[in-house]
């Protein structure tokens, strides 16, 4: 797939050399001459530098032949002009806009904006599709500390359901704190607690916690970004 | 009638000072707090410091009970933005919104805007001026 991000910081960053991994076809666009310099030694990829919200620099870099473009700049209002660009001037037929502020979910998906996401591993999961939407989402990561609260839905082919949580091998930096389910009352886990297919889990984990909490719920080794 | 500006910059301040003198219920929101310095100490509208992509600070502007909003700050998607969120979500009859890039004046006009840009009334005027000595 020929894919165009707009924003080069570190979602893009990440993002651009994830998907050059999965061999898709990729071209960055960036404003700051300086980061411009950063990607072109680090990432090899055709970065552009430029205005992503600009009408010329979208042409430039061929969104009219694009199959998806992603907004990942640090300001929402940018990255909703360059989805709507994108999808109303090129025809691009999937768009996909980072939430900087969540708030802004609701308005993104009224203004037509196909896909809003607020971080990097779920902008890959709606690209690649390994992993279905939304069956793990990053509610908040603490800053500095490396820790993110995190919101996982269990699916019904998961290894971990009907075993008790204590035979599940959760490792020490990942902490089941809420199982939420569905028409019944929330529950604060014990080591007895059993799993359910469609059952919210919220968690506190670290980056390796989050990765064990995968290969948990999901059963499936999933890569570092 | 009920209006609310976003951006108080040249246009923005001159704009608010126009319309309390007609006679409108106006307020005027900035994300920084100096620039509402350009209303003069005598401006009868409302001051509210925030960033206006935020709904939060639409309301406490009165966008639910306006009759048009505008949007005038230096960025233009900020305006974008703002305008689409004044006229879909909180459905203003008149949402006005500034922009520079006459490609996205064409865009946003088929989407449904009231948009304004500056870039093609200047160039205008300027080729009839020239015009003028052939």
């Amino acid at each position: 797939m020929y894919i165009i991000i707009v924003g080069g910081g570190k979602v893009g960053y990440y993002l651009a050399k994830s998907l050059i991994e999965s061999n898709h076809e990729v071209l960055v666009i960036e404003k700051d001459p300086q980061r411009v310099n950063v990607l072109n030694t680090e990432l090899g990829v055709s970065i552009l530098e430029g205005d992503g919200s600009d009408v010329t620099f979208l042409e430039q870099a061929g969104a009219s032949r694009a199959n998806v473009v992603i907004a990942v700049t640090g300001d929402d209002e940018d990255n909703l002009v360059v989805c709507q660009i994108a999808k109303h001037k090129f025809n691009v037929a999937r768009t996909i806009a980072r939430l900087n502020n969540p708030k802004n979910r609701k308005v993104f998906r009224q203004l037509g904006i196909d896909v809003t996401v607020s971080s990097t591993e779920l902008i890959l999961s709606q690209i690649e599709q390994s992993i279905p939407a939304h069956l793990l989402v990053h509610l908040m990561t603490l800053r500095n500390a490396g820790i993110h609260v995190i919101e996982v839905e269990v699916p019904a082919d998961s290894p971990a359901i009907g075993k008790p949580l204590r035979e599940l091998g959760i490792p020490a930096d990942c902490i089941f704190s809420l199982v939420v389910r569905e028409g019944k009352e929330s529950i604060i886990p014990s080591g007895d607690t059993m799993l359910q297919t469609g059952d919210h889990v919220l968690a506190v984990a670290s980056e390796q916690g989050e990765a064990a909490l995968r290969q948990i719920v999901f059963g499936e080794k999933v890569n570092q970004p | 009638m009920n209006i609310v500006i976003l951006g108080c910059g040249r246009t923005g301040s001159y704009l608010a000072k126009k319309m309390v003198m007609e006679g409108h219920q106006v307020s005027v929101v900035d994300s920084n707090r100096t620039s509402f310095a350009l209303l003069g100490p005598d401006f009868a509208g409302e001051l509210i410091l925030g960033t206006g992509i935020d709904e939060d600070v639409l309301i406490r502007a009165g966008i639910e009970n306006a009759d048009a909003f505008v949007a005038v700050t230096n960025h233009e998607n900020t305006n974008l933005m703002a305008a689409q969120v004044a006229k879909y979500t909180f459905q203003v009859p008149r949402a006005i919104c500034r922009v520079e890039d006459p490609a996205r004046q064409e865009i946003y006009r088929n989407l449904g805007l009231e948009i304004i840009c500056h870039t093609i009334w200047e160039v205008a005027k300027v080729d009839e001026i020239l015009a003028q000595d052939k």
